[in-house]
Protein backbone atom coordinates (compact mmCIF):
# COMPACT_ATOMS: atom_id res chain seq x y z
CA UNK A 1 0.00 0.00 0.00
CA UNK A 2 1.20 3.47 -0.86
CA UNK A 3 2.19 5.87 1.88
CA UNK A 4 -0.82 7.98 2.84
CA UNK A 5 -0.75 11.75 2.19
CA UNK A 6 -1.51 12.70 5.77
CA UNK A 7 -0.33 10.45 8.53
CA UNK A 8 -1.25 11.19 12.12
CA UNK A 9 0.60 8.84 14.39
CA UNK A 10 -0.08 8.24 18.08
CA UNK A 11 -0.72 11.87 18.91
CA UNK A 12 -1.92 12.97 22.28
CA UNK A 13 -2.64 16.41 23.62
CA UNK A 14 -2.57 17.26 27.29
CA UNK A 15 -3.80 20.50 28.69
CA UNK A 16 -3.23 21.92 32.15
CA UNK A 17 -5.88 23.97 33.82
CA UNK A 18 -6.23 24.81 37.51
CA UNK A 19 -3.40 22.41 38.32
CA UNK A 20 -5.42 19.57 36.82
CA UNK A 21 -4.25 17.80 33.73
CA UNK A 22 -6.70 16.93 31.01
CA UNK A 23 -5.93 14.62 28.16
CA UNK A 24 -8.02 15.90 25.29
CA UNK A 25 -6.61 13.61 22.64
CA UNK A 26 -5.41 10.14 23.51
CA UNK A 27 -3.13 8.21 21.22
CA UNK A 28 -4.82 9.07 17.95
CA UNK A 29 -3.71 7.63 14.63
CA UNK A 30 -5.27 8.44 11.28
CA UNK A 31 -4.27 8.08 7.65
CA UNK A 32 -5.85 10.29 5.03
CA UNK A 33 -5.39 9.84 1.30
CA UNK A 34 -4.76 12.66 -1.12
CA UNK A 35 -7.96 14.00 -2.66
CA UNK A 36 -10.16 12.41 -0.02
CA UNK A 37 -12.98 14.10 1.86
CA UNK A 38 -12.45 12.83 5.35
CA UNK A 39 -15.03 13.41 8.08
CA UNK A 40 -14.43 13.43 11.81
CA UNK A 41 -17.56 13.24 13.88
CA UNK A 42 -18.15 13.38 17.62
CA UNK A 43 -20.16 15.02 20.39
CA UNK A 44 -19.20 18.41 21.75
CA UNK A 45 -16.04 18.17 23.81
CA UNK A 46 -14.85 15.00 22.12
CA UNK A 47 -11.70 16.78 20.95
CA UNK A 48 -12.57 17.32 17.27
CA UNK A 49 -11.55 20.98 17.18
CA UNK A 50 -8.31 20.28 19.02
CA UNK A 51 -7.49 17.51 16.56
CA UNK A 52 -8.05 19.71 13.51
CA UNK A 53 -6.04 22.53 15.13
CA UNK A 54 -3.12 20.16 15.61
CA UNK A 55 -3.00 19.69 11.85
CA UNK A 56 -2.23 23.35 11.15
CA UNK A 57 -0.41 23.60 14.45
CA UNK A 58 -2.64 26.20 16.03
CA UNK A 59 -2.21 23.64 18.81
CA UNK A 60 0.98 21.68 19.34
CA UNK A 61 0.72 18.02 20.17
CA UNK A 62 2.11 16.76 23.47
CA UNK A 63 3.43 13.59 21.85
CA UNK A 64 3.22 11.77 18.54
CA UNK A 65 3.86 12.94 14.99
CA UNK A 66 1.87 14.46 12.15
CA UNK A 67 3.29 14.06 8.68
CA UNK A 68 1.85 15.76 5.62
CA UNK A 69 3.42 14.81 2.32
CA UNK A 70 7.06 14.66 3.29
CA UNK A 71 6.89 17.28 5.99
CA UNK A 72 6.76 16.47 9.65
CA UNK A 73 5.00 19.52 10.95
CA UNK A 74 6.15 19.49 14.55
CA UNK A 75 9.74 19.91 13.42
CA UNK A 76 9.10 23.12 11.50
CA UNK A 77 10.51 26.40 12.75
CA UNK A 78 8.17 29.33 13.25
CA UNK A 79 9.04 30.84 9.88
CA UNK A 80 8.67 27.54 8.04
CA UNK A 81 5.43 27.08 9.91
CA UNK A 82 3.97 30.29 8.49
CA UNK A 83 4.91 29.23 4.96
CA UNK A 84 3.42 25.82 5.54
CA UNK A 85 0.19 27.27 6.92
CA UNK A 86 -0.32 29.13 3.67
CA UNK A 87 -0.76 25.73 2.08
CA UNK A 88 -3.49 24.66 4.49
CA UNK A 89 -6.77 26.48 4.25
CA UNK A 90 -9.24 26.53 7.10
CA UNK A 91 -12.85 27.59 7.35
CA UNK A 92 -14.69 28.22 10.59
CA UNK A 93 -18.15 27.88 12.05
CA UNK A 94 -18.38 31.62 12.67
CA UNK A 95 -16.56 32.52 9.44
CA UNK A 96 -14.06 34.86 11.16
CA UNK A 97 -14.06 37.31 8.28
CA UNK A 98 -12.40 40.70 8.75
CA UNK A 99 -15.05 43.40 9.10
CA UNK A 100 -12.54 46.05 8.09
CA UNK A 101 -12.11 44.55 4.64
CA UNK A 102 -14.44 44.03 1.72
CA UNK A 103 -15.06 40.58 0.28
CA UNK A 104 -12.22 41.28 -2.12
CA UNK A 105 -9.95 42.42 0.70
CA UNK A 106 -10.72 39.35 2.77
CA UNK A 107 -9.78 37.00 -0.04
CA UNK A 108 -6.71 39.11 -0.82
CA UNK A 109 -5.48 38.87 2.78
CA UNK A 110 -3.73 35.47 2.55
CA UNK A 111 -2.16 36.56 -0.75
CA UNK A 112 -0.84 39.76 0.83
CA UNK A 113 0.56 37.66 3.65
CA UNK A 114 2.27 35.46 1.04
CA UNK A 115 3.78 38.66 -0.44
CA UNK A 116 2.21 38.22 -3.87
CA UNK A 117 2.29 41.07 -6.39
CA UNK A 118 -0.73 43.31 -6.68
CA UNK A 119 -1.51 42.26 -10.23
CA UNK A 120 -1.35 38.62 -9.31
CA UNK A 121 -3.60 39.22 -6.28
CA UNK A 122 -6.24 40.93 -8.42
CA UNK A 123 -6.25 38.09 -10.91
CA UNK A 124 -6.35 35.34 -8.30
CA UNK A 125 -9.08 36.93 -6.19
CA UNK A 126 -11.36 37.49 -9.16
CA UNK A 127 -10.79 33.92 -10.26
CA UNK A 128 -11.62 32.42 -6.87
CA UNK A 129 -14.66 34.61 -6.25
CA UNK A 130 -15.92 33.33 -9.58
CA UNK A 131 -15.29 29.75 -8.47
CA UNK A 132 -17.26 30.08 -5.22
CA UNK A 133 -20.03 32.03 -6.93
CA UNK A 134 -19.90 35.46 -5.26
CA UNK A 135 -18.04 37.48 -7.87
CA UNK A 136 -20.81 40.09 -7.89
CA UNK A 137 -20.31 40.79 -4.18
CA UNK A 138 -16.63 41.65 -4.22
CA UNK A 139 -17.05 45.23 -2.98
CA UNK A 140 -19.47 44.31 -0.21
CA UNK A 141 -18.49 44.26 3.44
CA UNK A 142 -19.01 41.00 5.38
CA UNK A 143 -21.84 42.47 7.43
CA UNK A 144 -23.87 42.95 4.24
CA UNK A 145 -23.81 39.24 3.42
CA UNK A 146 -25.97 36.30 4.48
CA UNK A 147 -24.49 33.38 6.40
CA UNK A 148 -24.10 31.24 3.31
CA UNK A 149 -22.41 34.04 1.40
CA UNK A 150 -20.08 34.69 4.33
CA UNK A 151 -19.02 31.06 4.35
CA UNK A 152 -18.38 31.26 0.61
CA UNK A 153 -16.06 34.18 1.27
CA UNK A 154 -14.46 32.06 3.99
CA UNK A 155 -13.92 29.25 1.51
CA UNK A 156 -12.56 31.65 -1.12
CA UNK A 157 -10.16 33.08 1.44
CA UNK A 158 -9.03 29.59 2.44
CA UNK A 159 -8.42 28.67 -1.20
CA UNK A 160 -6.55 31.83 -2.18
CA UNK A 161 -3.07 30.36 -1.85
CA UNK A 162 -4.06 27.15 -3.68
CA UNK A 163 -3.66 24.95 -0.61
CA UNK A 164 -3.21 21.18 -0.62
CA UNK A 165 -5.55 20.67 2.29
CA UNK A 166 -8.74 22.36 3.40
CA UNK A 167 -9.76 22.04 7.03
CA UNK A 168 -13.39 22.64 7.82
CA UNK A 169 -14.17 23.37 11.47
CA UNK A 170 -17.94 22.94 11.77
CA UNK A 171 -18.28 25.11 8.69
CA UNK A 172 -21.97 24.45 8.17
CA UNK A 173 -23.11 24.31 11.81
CA UNK A 174 -24.25 27.92 11.88
CA UNK A 175 -26.18 27.67 8.62
CA UNK A 176 -29.72 26.55 7.85
CA UNK A 177 -30.14 23.13 6.17
CA UNK A 178 -30.61 24.45 2.63
CA UNK A 179 -27.61 26.78 2.82
CA UNK A 180 -25.59 23.99 4.43
CA UNK A 181 -26.27 21.79 1.47
CA UNK A 182 -25.20 24.42 -1.02
CA UNK A 183 -21.97 25.01 0.92
CA UNK A 184 -21.32 21.25 1.10
CA UNK A 185 -21.99 21.01 -2.64
CA UNK A 186 -19.40 23.71 -3.15
CA UNK A 187 -16.89 21.77 -1.04
CA UNK A 188 -17.53 18.62 -3.08
CA UNK A 189 -17.18 20.65 -6.24
CA UNK A 190 -13.83 22.17 -5.33
CA UNK A 191 -12.63 18.80 -4.07
CA UNK A 192 -13.13 17.48 -7.59
CA UNK A 193 -11.96 20.55 -9.49
CA UNK A 194 -8.84 21.31 -7.47
CA UNK A 195 -8.09 17.76 -6.27
CA UNK A 196 -8.09 19.19 -2.78
CA UNK A 197 -7.92 17.02 0.33
CA UNK A 198 -10.66 18.08 2.72
CA UNK A 199 -10.83 17.26 6.40
CA UNK A 200 -14.18 18.09 7.81
CA UNK A 201 -15.23 18.02 11.43
CA UNK A 202 -18.84 18.13 12.38
CA UNK A 203 -21.35 16.93 14.93
CA UNK A 204 -23.80 16.09 12.19
CA UNK A 205 -23.76 12.66 10.60
CA UNK A 206 -25.87 14.02 7.75
CA UNK A 207 -22.99 16.25 6.74
CA UNK A 208 -20.65 13.25 6.74
CA UNK A 209 -23.10 11.06 4.86
CA UNK A 210 -23.63 13.72 2.23
CA UNK A 211 -20.02 14.72 1.71
CA UNK A 212 -17.38 12.29 2.92
CA UNK A 213 -15.83 9.08 1.63
CA UNK A 214 -14.05 8.08 4.81
CA UNK A 215 -14.69 8.97 8.40
CA UNK A 216 -13.58 8.58 11.99
CA UNK A 217 -15.68 8.73 15.12
CA UNK A 218 -14.13 10.56 18.03
CA UNK A 219 -15.26 9.67 21.52
CA UNK A 220 -13.76 11.41 24.58
CA UNK A 221 -10.46 11.97 22.81
CA UNK A 222 -10.18 8.45 21.45
CA UNK A 223 -10.94 7.18 17.95
CA UNK A 224 -13.86 4.87 18.53
CA UNK A 225 -13.98 3.67 14.93
CA UNK A 226 -12.79 4.62 11.50
CA UNK A 227 -13.36 3.44 7.98
CA UNK A 228 -15.52 3.96 4.92
CA UNK A 229 -18.64 6.03 5.58
CA UNK A 230 -20.83 3.35 4.02
CA UNK A 231 -19.45 0.59 6.23
CA UNK A 232 -19.87 2.55 9.45
CA UNK A 233 -23.41 3.56 8.58
CA UNK A 234 -24.34 -0.03 7.82
CA UNK A 235 -22.68 -1.48 10.84
CA UNK A 236 -21.81 1.04 13.58
CA UNK A 237 -19.85 -0.41 16.48
CA UNK A 238 -19.10 2.57 18.74
CA UNK A 239 -21.73 4.03 21.04
CA UNK A 240 -21.36 7.52 19.53
CA UNK A 241 -21.96 6.22 16.04
CA UNK A 242 -24.91 4.11 17.20
CA UNK A 243 -26.54 7.05 19.00
CA UNK A 244 -25.89 9.32 16.06
CA UNK A 245 -27.23 6.94 13.46
CA UNK A 246 -30.31 6.10 15.53
CA UNK A 247 -31.22 9.79 15.91
CA UNK A 248 -30.25 10.36 12.34
CA UNK A 249 -33.16 8.30 11.08
CA UNK A 250 -35.53 11.04 12.23
CA UNK A 251 -33.41 13.93 11.10
CA UNK A 252 -32.44 12.80 7.64
CA UNK A 253 -35.87 13.76 6.26
CA UNK A 254 -34.83 17.40 6.27
CA UNK A 255 -31.75 16.57 4.31
CA UNK A 256 -33.46 14.71 1.48
CA UNK A 257 -32.76 16.95 -1.42
CA UNK A 258 -35.63 18.01 -3.59
CA UNK A 259 -38.27 17.84 -0.89
CA UNK A 260 -36.60 19.91 1.80
CA UNK A 261 -38.91 20.32 4.79
CA UNK B 1 -24.94 89.53 33.90
CA UNK B 2 -25.01 91.77 30.85
CA UNK B 3 -22.04 93.57 32.28
CA UNK B 4 -20.16 90.29 32.60
CA UNK B 5 -20.98 89.40 29.00
CA UNK B 6 -19.65 92.66 27.67
CA UNK B 7 -16.54 92.17 29.79
CA UNK B 8 -15.99 88.67 28.40
CA UNK B 9 -16.19 89.81 24.82
CA UNK B 10 -13.91 92.75 25.49
CA UNK B 11 -10.87 93.08 23.24
CA UNK B 12 -8.47 93.31 26.18
CA UNK B 13 -9.61 89.94 27.50
CA UNK B 14 -9.03 88.26 24.17
CA UNK B 15 -5.61 89.79 23.85
CA UNK B 16 -4.74 87.61 26.81
CA UNK B 17 -6.84 84.59 25.88
CA UNK B 18 -5.85 84.10 22.23
CA UNK B 19 -2.08 83.75 22.74
CA UNK B 20 -2.77 81.48 25.71
CA UNK B 21 -5.11 79.37 23.58
CA UNK B 22 -2.48 79.03 20.88
CA UNK B 23 0.03 77.98 23.49
CA UNK B 24 -2.38 75.39 24.84
CA UNK B 25 -3.05 74.08 21.34
CA UNK B 26 0.69 73.88 20.66
CA UNK B 27 1.31 71.92 23.85
CA UNK B 28 -1.69 69.67 23.32
CA UNK B 29 -0.92 68.88 19.69
CA UNK B 30 2.76 68.13 20.30
CA UNK B 31 2.12 66.00 23.34
CA UNK B 32 -0.80 64.26 21.58
CA UNK B 33 1.46 63.19 18.73
CA UNK B 34 4.14 61.90 21.09
CA UNK B 35 1.66 60.21 23.41
CA UNK B 36 -0.16 58.67 20.47
CA UNK B 37 2.88 56.84 19.16
CA UNK B 38 4.24 55.84 22.56
CA UNK B 39 0.84 54.72 23.82
CA UNK B 40 0.14 52.78 20.64
CA UNK B 41 3.43 50.91 20.90
CA UNK B 42 3.05 50.21 24.63
CA UNK B 43 -0.62 49.24 24.28
CA UNK B 44 0.17 46.75 21.53
CA UNK B 45 3.15 45.47 23.53
CA UNK B 46 0.88 44.90 26.52
CA UNK B 47 -1.63 43.05 24.36
CA UNK B 48 0.77 40.71 22.61
CA UNK B 49 2.90 39.87 25.67
CA UNK B 50 -0.17 38.76 27.56
CA UNK B 51 -0.34 35.13 28.73
CA UNK B 52 -2.51 34.11 25.76
CA UNK B 53 -1.11 36.79 23.45
CA UNK B 54 0.71 36.54 20.15
CA UNK B 55 4.10 36.68 21.80
CA UNK B 56 3.63 35.77 25.46
CA UNK B 57 6.18 37.27 27.81
CA UNK B 58 4.60 37.26 31.24
CA UNK B 59 7.48 38.87 33.12
CA UNK B 60 7.59 41.89 30.80
CA UNK B 61 3.81 42.11 30.90
CA UNK B 62 3.70 42.09 34.71
CA UNK B 63 6.47 44.64 35.21
CA UNK B 64 5.17 46.93 32.50
CA UNK B 65 1.61 46.62 33.74
CA UNK B 66 2.73 47.50 37.25
CA UNK B 67 4.61 50.56 35.98
CA UNK B 68 1.55 51.75 34.07
CA UNK B 69 -0.65 51.23 37.13
CA UNK B 70 1.81 53.12 39.30
CA UNK B 71 1.62 56.23 37.13
CA UNK B 72 -2.13 55.88 36.69
CA UNK B 73 -2.65 55.77 40.45
CA UNK B 74 -0.93 59.11 41.05
CA UNK B 75 -2.83 62.38 40.57
CA UNK B 76 -1.59 64.07 37.41
CA UNK B 77 -0.63 67.18 39.36
CA UNK B 78 1.87 65.22 41.46
CA UNK B 79 3.40 63.57 38.38
CA UNK B 80 3.82 66.96 36.76
CA UNK B 81 5.56 68.33 39.85
CA UNK B 82 7.84 65.27 39.83
CA UNK B 83 8.56 65.39 36.12
CA UNK B 84 9.10 69.13 35.55
CA UNK B 85 12.58 69.10 37.13
CA UNK B 86 13.47 65.95 35.17
CA UNK B 87 12.45 67.78 31.97
CA UNK B 88 15.58 69.83 32.39
CA UNK B 89 17.68 66.81 31.40
CA UNK B 90 15.50 66.02 28.42
CA UNK B 91 14.64 69.41 26.86
CA UNK B 92 16.97 71.71 28.80
CA UNK B 93 14.36 73.69 30.71
CA UNK B 94 12.19 72.88 33.72
CA UNK B 95 9.46 75.47 33.03
CA UNK B 96 7.38 76.67 30.09
CA UNK B 97 5.63 74.77 27.28
CA UNK B 98 8.56 72.49 26.35
CA UNK B 99 9.01 71.15 29.85
CA UNK B 100 5.28 70.85 30.12
CA UNK B 101 5.13 68.60 27.04
CA UNK B 102 7.49 66.10 28.67
CA UNK B 103 5.31 66.04 31.77
CA UNK B 104 2.14 65.66 29.72
CA UNK B 105 3.56 62.71 27.82
CA UNK B 106 4.51 61.01 31.08
CA UNK B 107 1.04 61.56 32.51
CA UNK B 108 -0.95 60.51 29.46
CA UNK B 109 1.06 57.68 27.85
CA UNK B 110 -0.06 55.12 30.46
CA UNK B 111 -3.68 56.19 30.02
CA UNK B 112 -3.52 55.86 26.25
CA UNK B 113 -1.64 52.54 26.49
CA UNK B 114 -4.55 51.10 28.45
CA UNK B 115 -7.07 52.59 26.04
CA UNK B 116 -5.25 51.04 23.08
CA UNK B 117 -5.01 47.71 24.86
CA UNK B 118 -8.72 47.78 25.65
CA UNK B 119 -9.57 48.65 22.05
CA UNK B 120 -7.67 45.76 20.51
CA UNK B 121 -8.84 43.28 23.13
CA UNK B 122 -12.25 43.67 21.50
CA UNK B 123 -10.99 42.08 18.25
CA UNK B 124 -12.41 38.56 18.36
CA UNK B 125 -10.03 35.71 18.98
CA UNK B 126 -11.44 33.91 15.97
CA UNK B 127 -10.19 36.61 13.59
CA UNK B 128 -6.70 36.43 15.08
CA UNK B 129 -6.78 32.66 14.84
CA UNK B 130 -7.91 32.85 11.22
CA UNK B 131 -5.02 35.18 10.38
CA UNK B 132 -2.58 32.88 12.16
CA UNK B 133 -3.94 29.87 10.28
CA UNK B 134 -3.31 31.70 7.01
CA UNK B 135 0.37 31.99 7.91
CA UNK B 136 0.36 35.65 8.94
CA UNK B 137 3.32 36.78 11.01
CA UNK B 138 2.76 38.74 14.22
CA UNK B 139 3.62 42.00 12.46
CA UNK B 140 1.07 41.18 9.78
CA UNK B 141 -1.54 40.40 12.40
CA UNK B 142 -0.91 43.70 14.18
CA UNK B 143 -0.90 45.87 11.07
CA UNK B 144 -3.49 44.09 8.96
CA UNK B 145 -5.90 42.71 11.55
CA UNK B 146 -5.68 44.20 15.04
CA UNK B 147 -5.35 47.88 14.10
CA UNK B 148 -7.81 48.03 11.17
CA UNK B 149 -10.40 45.93 13.00
CA UNK B 150 -10.27 48.11 16.11
CA UNK B 151 -9.95 51.41 14.24
CA UNK B 152 -13.35 52.87 15.24
CA UNK B 153 -12.66 52.18 18.92
CA UNK B 154 -9.11 53.51 18.55
CA UNK B 155 -10.39 56.77 17.12
CA UNK B 156 -12.90 57.21 19.94
CA UNK B 157 -10.17 56.55 22.48
CA UNK B 158 -7.85 58.93 20.68
CA UNK B 159 -10.42 61.65 21.28
CA UNK B 160 -10.51 60.72 24.95
CA UNK B 161 -6.73 61.08 24.95
CA UNK B 162 -6.77 64.55 23.37
CA UNK B 163 -9.43 65.77 25.76
CA UNK B 164 -7.49 64.42 28.72
CA UNK B 165 -4.42 66.18 27.37
CA UNK B 166 -6.23 69.51 27.08
CA UNK B 167 -7.33 69.33 30.71
CA UNK B 168 -3.93 68.12 31.86
CA UNK B 169 -2.35 70.99 29.94
CA UNK B 170 -4.51 73.32 31.99
CA UNK B 171 -3.22 71.75 35.20
CA UNK B 172 0.36 71.95 33.99
CA UNK B 173 -0.33 75.54 32.97
CA UNK B 174 -1.25 76.44 36.51
CA UNK B 175 2.17 75.09 37.54
CA UNK B 176 4.01 77.53 35.31
CA UNK B 177 3.81 75.88 31.90
CA UNK B 178 1.84 78.68 30.27
CA UNK B 179 -1.35 78.40 28.26
CA UNK B 180 -4.96 78.68 29.34
CA UNK B 181 -4.39 77.05 32.73
CA UNK B 182 -1.87 79.68 33.68
CA UNK B 183 -4.18 82.50 32.58
CA UNK B 184 -7.03 81.00 34.58
CA UNK B 185 -4.93 80.85 37.74
CA UNK B 186 -3.01 84.09 37.31
CA UNK B 187 -5.92 86.30 36.35
CA UNK B 188 -9.05 84.41 37.25
CA UNK B 189 -7.95 83.11 40.63
CA UNK B 190 -5.25 85.45 41.91
CA UNK B 191 -6.74 88.71 40.59
CA UNK B 192 -10.43 87.82 40.85
CA UNK B 193 -11.00 88.42 37.12
CA UNK B 194 -14.16 86.36 36.68
CA UNK B 195 -14.50 87.56 33.08
CA UNK B 196 -11.17 86.01 32.13
CA UNK B 197 -11.92 82.83 34.04
CA UNK B 198 -15.20 82.42 32.19
CA UNK B 199 -13.54 83.15 28.84
CA UNK B 200 -11.01 80.41 29.53
CA UNK B 201 -13.80 77.98 30.35
CA UNK B 202 -15.63 78.94 27.15
CA UNK B 203 -12.56 78.33 25.01
CA UNK B 204 -11.89 74.97 26.69
CA UNK B 205 -15.51 73.89 26.25
CA UNK B 206 -15.47 74.79 22.56
CA UNK B 207 -12.16 72.98 21.99
CA UNK B 208 -13.33 69.80 23.71
CA UNK B 209 -16.77 69.81 22.13
CA UNK B 210 -15.37 70.26 18.60
CA UNK B 211 -12.90 67.43 19.10
CA UNK B 212 -15.55 65.11 20.47
CA UNK B 213 -17.91 65.83 17.60
CA UNK B 214 -15.17 65.31 15.04
CA UNK B 215 -14.04 62.02 16.62
CA UNK B 216 -17.55 60.62 16.89
CA UNK B 217 -18.24 61.65 13.30
CA UNK B 218 -15.17 59.88 11.89
CA UNK B 219 -15.66 56.76 14.00
CA UNK B 220 -19.32 56.51 12.97
CA UNK B 221 -18.44 56.97 9.33
CA UNK B 222 -16.05 54.03 9.42
CA UNK B 223 -18.60 51.85 11.18
CA UNK B 224 -21.23 52.83 8.61
CA UNK B 225 -18.88 52.08 5.75
CA UNK B 226 -18.32 48.62 7.20
CA UNK B 227 -22.07 48.28 7.79
CA UNK B 228 -21.53 47.61 11.46
CA UNK B 229 -24.16 50.16 12.49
Amino acid sequence: MAVPFIEIKNISKKYKSHKQEFEILKNISLEIEKGDIFGIVGFSGAGKSTLIRCINRLETVTSGTIRIGKVEINKLSKKEMNLYRQKIGIIFQHFNLFDSRTVFGNVAFPLEVAKKKKKEINKKVTEILELVGIANKQNFYPEQLSGGQKQRVGIARALANTPDILLSDEATSALDPVTSLSVLDLLKDINKKLKLTIILITHSLDVIKYTCNNMAVLENGVIAEKGKVKDIFENPTSTTAKVFIKNNANLSVTYNRGNVI
Amino acid sequence: MIELCTQIFNKNVWNIIIPATLQTIYMTVTSTILTFFLGLIFGIAMFITNKDGLHPCVIFNRIFGAAINAILSLPSMIIIILVLPISKFIVGVSYGPKACIVALVVVCTPIFSRLVENSIVEVSKGKIEAAKAMGASNINIILKVLLPESLPALIRNFVVLTITLISTTAIAGSLGAGGLGEVAVRFGYNRFRTDILISVILVLLVLVECLQLLGTFISKRILKKRHLI
